[in-house]
């Protein structure tokens, strides 16, 4: 493995080459691609949680101007493959959740559709559902692994004999909500079969145009060589659009039934709460135990989180505990509770977003019982190698972040007592927390490098998200060629191209990046500086070099401020510092960092899907309900980085930077709110209602 | 969403005529609410009757100084008056607090106090709810609660009103300019809004076919002094938790008169009489604050829900009712 150790274009701060289009609406979108004579599909969803279709009366839909087909289980297509239930639309009268789709109207104009949609009358056998998810029920199992593959429990050492002689222990539960990704971009797909030979093309907006062909081949029966999915570009996925949803294969499905007309569906606001993956709650049981200078004796984090009863997706919650402190005596456990309920998927840093919650405010709690700094805290903490592994580090500066942090955000001299700063009206205090996130870099994608003209074509079927590949991939294969930016054209987004897989687990840059850097080589043994017109060579990403425990690490500080008389709180700054390896471009490197902090801070006070389980759906279905953080409420977030230079991770030195920045500013935050008032929020999110009773009444003026 | 025949009638009289001659005819003021209720499928009108630009854009002074304010005057433009600002900043305020910019340049003076709830279940079509489907049942009862209210509810109905600007009109003594199939009429702006008891499914003591003209503010020179607090769960573009519009008029540390009034808390805008009626007469301290928010408290209900219900809203009232009242008199003192 080498290492591009002097790069040119790599490092620039270079704009997004896609963003003239975007803000000039010309970029084209999933849903927007012009198509011939299109028709539009609108989901009939189930009102109940758990039963049967016993009837379904499509006649009122039928006869409206415009409709052309009500596709139910008795009328569907029979999918080749109905193994994943999730995509096994309309196959069966079972209902698993509420919001399943039941039928799916197609018409003329979306509005037919959804008009018709709503005139589809359908009756069921409702059987008792349960939705509500508790720490308690007697029901709770292990699945076999957690997300993506990682051991369900581990136990090193005994905690209960460490804990038992322990000077401090910190022993609570913390929980954080359910969460929906809510990208701008809803699901959208446009589709449309060949009449003459059955090929299928999706304009779909997707993390991966690879993944998704895979499976809707497979659920199809198709050949893979007979679909295409093309996606230039994507409003947002925050990983829900990492695996192909229902909406994708009912877009298919609707086509078929037309013949010769291509398809639009795109999923409603509320659709997306049932339809497209979400953040399953979590309960954490989280114990410290520690020695009077603060060193931890014993970590256990037992997490119990749900999934549905389809199809399960076991969020990694206690994984990063594995690693994150030199601890002798560890414990981490996963429970899932298999509900009627929506399908969890991922999210944006799916485990470790949860999972530093509870741990990092446990942390704070622990030095409050030492009456020790909690930055200090946990560099007392720092492991010499992985805890977890044995192996070493390829590199790990969470101690240099910390420090950095603080010099940066004017942590020393920091009073520890709570609510005793005030300015004004309001409170003041400051908290820290820890971020970490795994090096991912999945085992394959193929990149090819051609010579055009005079230019340069790196062609690979990556994924932009708005996070910036159409521009850093040109980066990457400008280095590697040794060639001027300006020369590379990339072009990404589509199944023509060599096979790449999802952009999720922050693997895009490291994974496409890697497939990119032995194209270009491959490219220049073959063909030396003066390559002719035409030629071509490709890549494929190398073997990862195992001897390393690989990790991104970060530290985040946070200023809150409660209100007197109210307990508003606000959090007029955010400050983060990442070790996050080589920084291919600064610009687009600190939206990413900025936005994950951002969404941190979003559902540090803010996101919580409701859930009724009287009903089993959630009923905060709308983005006037379901708060995400407003303008008003973002005020200074600062991203900075450490220089860091990791030659073991991969040719470029990157780490991956989609996911570290949401890692742990839950925990800053709440943290911060216990300094400035006294209250410690446990429950996610923090709002006000949680320290009104920390509050003076009347406050002390 | 239904289809639905679209009438853009010459002026108030016709569209009242059209309204009234349908039960399943509906006003269009600026469709920030109603479109939404459209495409939800909470309303399902056969015929939707545009008013916005028929209706007076203006506001006009009157003879003895009354504030008239064209009921097609828009959001933005009624908080952004220098009249307003002047004599009434809790209305300038209150307007101000609400929605979003763009969201404001659409809605109408007649069209706000005439939002529906926000209650979730009832703009879910798919769940109970008395206020759209009479008789169905309340969902929010033993439901989410957060936002629903602690004072004046029923059995049958949780909702709270969700209008800023009809707090601030509460506090004020507006009265509500209406055009009928009957002739014009005119009703305090407290007695638009009725609370809940069997019938949620009227917000209003409005027939069918009423249509807001305008809305007048008379002279109330103490409301110069006066400020609308809201607290909300983020900074800005949400609803109220609780709300506060109050005026004060303060000698020598004595309370000489009052308004206040409550939003995020009832089915209406509710006006604190009980509050008002300890406030008078009484000496400008924590204590008399204190003792008012009791007052109209006394009678407060929280609502359960799985997420804790609404019970903080009691005390988180009493506070920022204090911390209303408390800044107008440091005002004052100035
Ligand atoms: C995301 C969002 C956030 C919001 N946040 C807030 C907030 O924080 N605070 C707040 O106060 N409001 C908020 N609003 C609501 C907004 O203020 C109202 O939608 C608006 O004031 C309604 O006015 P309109 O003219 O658009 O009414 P429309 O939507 O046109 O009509 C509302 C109702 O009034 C009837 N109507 C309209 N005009 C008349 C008339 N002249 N006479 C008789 N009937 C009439 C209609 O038939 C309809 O039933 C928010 C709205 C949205 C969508
Ligand atoms: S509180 Fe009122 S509006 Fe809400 S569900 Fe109950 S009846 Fe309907």
């Amino acid at each position: 493995m080498t290492f591009i150790d002097r790069p040119v274009a790599i490092g620039l701060d270079l704009p997004r080459r896609d963003g003239a289009a975007k803000v000039r609406g010309t970029a084209v979108y999933a849903y927007e691609t012009p198509v011939e004579n299109p028709a539009y599909a609108h989901p009939v969803q189930a009102t109940v949680a758990r039963g049967r279709v016993t009837a379904l009366d499509t006649a009122a839909a039928e006869v409206l101007d415009g409709v052309l087909a009500v596709l139910t289980p008795a009328t569907a297509e029979r999918l080749a493959s109905t193994e994943d239930r999730e995509l096994a639309a309309l196959q069966d009268d079972g209902v698993a959740f509420r919001g399943q789709v039941v039928a799916l109207v197609v018409a003329d104009s979306s509005e037919t559709a959804r008009h018709a949609a709503a005139l589809v009358r359908v009756t069921y056998a409702q059987e008792p559902h349960d939705s509500e998810l508790r720490a308690d029920r007697d029901d709770l199992y292990a699945p076999e692994r957690v997300n993506p593959d990682f051991p369900t429990d581990t136990v090193e050492g005994d905690v209960a004999a460490a804990t038992a002689v322990a000077a401090v222990v910190v022993e609570q539960t913390y929980t954080t909500a359910t969460y929906h990704n809510n990208p701008l971009e809803p699901h959208a797909t446009t589709a449309h079969w060949e009449p003459a030979d059955g090929r299928l093309t999706l304009w779909d907006s997707t993390q991966g145009v690879h993944p998704a062909r895979t499976a809707v081949a497979s659920v199809f029966g198709l050949d893979e060589a007979k679909v295409r999915v093309v996606c230039p570009y994507v409003g947002g996925g925050f990983g829900s659009k990492g695996t192909p949803h229902v909406n994708v294969v009912l877009a298919a499905m609707a086509a078929r039934a037309v013949p010769g007309r291509p398809v639009r569906l795109a999923l409603t606001r509320q659709q997306m709460f049932s339809l497209a993956g979400y953040r399953t709650p979590t309960v954490q049981r989280c114990l410290l135990a520690a020695e009077r200078d603060g060193r931890l004796t014993a970590l256990a984090v037992d997490v119990v989180e749900q999934t549905s009863r389809i199809k399960e997706f076991a969020e990694q919650t206690g994984v990063p505990a594995r690693m994150m402190y030199a601890v002798a005596n560890r414990r981490t456990t996963h429970r899932l509770a298999a509900l009627d309920v929506p399908v969890p998927s991922w999210m944006r840093a799916p485990g470790e977003c949860p999972g530093m919650f509870g741990p990092e405010v446990a942390m704070d709690e622990l030095a409050e019982r030492l009456g020790l700094d909690p930055v200090e805290l946990r560099i007392r903490n720092e492991p010499v190698t992985d805890p977890q592994t044995g192996k070493p580090f390829s590199s790990r500066n969470l101690v240099g972040c910390l420090r950095e942090g603080a010099a940066r955000f004017g942590w020393s001299g920091r009073d520890p007592r709570p609510g005793v700063r005030r300015d004004g009206d309001w409170l003041v205090g400051t908290g820290v927390a820890a971020s970490t996130y795994p090096v991912h870099r999945m085992s394959k994608s193929t990149a090819v490098i051609r010579r055009e003209g005079d230019r340069y074509v790196a062609e690979i079927g990556a994924a932009d998200l708005g996070t910036g590949t159409w521009t850093t991939l040109a980066q990457i294969a400008a280095d590697a060629l040794g060639v001027p930016v300006e020369r590379v054209e990339v072009r990404i987004g589509d199944t023509d191209h060599p096979m790449a897989t999802v952009a999720g687990g922050s693997s895009g840059m490291s994974t496409w990046g890697s497939a990119v850097v032995e194209a270009a080589r491959a490219f220049r043994t073959r063909y030396g500086a003066e390559p002719p017109e035409r030629a071509e060579a490709s890549g494929s990403v190398p073997p990862a070099d195992d001897r390393w425990a690989m990790h991104a690490f970060g530290a985040q500080f946070a200023e809150a401020r409660v209100h007197l008389d109210t307990g508003e709180i606000r959090v007029p700054r955010l400050l983060g510092v990442f070790a996050v390896g080589r920084i291919v471009n600064p610009r687009t490197a600190r939206s990413q960092l900025v936005g994950g902090m951002t969404m941190g801070l979003s559902m540090a006070l803010h996101e919580h899907s409701v859930l009724d389980p009287r009903t089993g759906h959630v009923v905060n279905h709308d983005l006037a309900d379901y708060h995400i953080a407003a303008n008003a409420d973002v005020a200074e977030v600062e991203a900075h980085w450490l220089d860091e230079h990791d030659p073991h991770v991969n040719a470029m030195g990157t780490k991956g930077i989609g996911e570290i920045g949401i890692v742990g500013t839950a925990a800053a935050v709440s943290n911060a709110v216990w300094h400035a008032c006294g209250a410690r929020v446990r429950d996610l999110p923090v709002t006000l209602d949680k320290v009104l009773p920390a509050l003076e009444d009347p406050p002390g003026r | 969403m239904k289809p639905f025949e679209y009438r853009s009638p010459a002026d108030a009289a016709a569209a009242v005529r059209s309204v009234a001659g349908n039960p399943a005819a509906v006003f269009l003021g600026g469709g920030t609410n109603l479109v939404d209720h459209l495409k939800l499928g909470v309303a399902a009108p056969d015929l939707v009757v545009h008013v916005a630009d028929l209706l007076p854009a203006g506001i006009e002074e009157l003879d003895g100084g009354t504030l008239r304010i064209g009921a097609g005057v828009r959001n933005s433009d009624l908080a952004a008056d220098r009249r307003v600002r002047e004599r009434f900043p809790v209305l300038s305020q209150a307007l101000l607090s609400g929605a979003s910019g763009q969201l404001r340049n659409m809605a109408t003076t007649g069209g706000n106090p005439l939002q529906r709830t926000r209650c979730v279940y009832f703009q879910d079509v798919t769940t109970p709810c008395n206020k759209r489907q009479p008789g169905s049942g309340c969902s929010a009862v033993g439901g989410w609660t957060r936002h629903h209210a602690v004072l004046g509810a029923s059995e049958h109905c949780l909702a709270v009103h969700p209008s800023d600007m009809a707090v601030a009109m509460a506090a004020l003594d507006a009265r509500v300019r209406v055009l009928g199939p009957d002739g014009e009429r005119t009703i305090p702006f407290t007695g638009l809004h009725r609370l809940p008891a069997g019938t949620p499914e009227r917000d209003t003591v409005l027939e069918h076919g009423d249509l807001i003209t305008a809305i007048d503010l008379p002279p109330l020179p103490l409301a110069r002094r006066s400020a609308y607090r809201k607290v909300r769960d983020r900074a800005s573009y949400a609803f109220a938790l609780v709300s506060v519009a109050a005026a004060v008029e303060v000698r020598d540390g004595v309370i000489t008169d009052a308004r206040v009034a409550f939003g995020g808390v009832a089915h209406v805008p509710w006006r604190a009489h009980r509050a008002e009626r300890v406030l008078r007469g009484a000496p400008a301290t924590e204590e008399t604050y204190r003792a008012a928010a009791d007052a109209e408290l006394a009678d407060a209900r929280p609502a359960d829900g799985p997420d804790g219900g609404n019970a903080f809203k009691i005390p988180l009232l009493r506070r920022t009712l204090a911390a209303t009242l408390r800044g107008l008199v440091r005002e004052d003192a100035r």
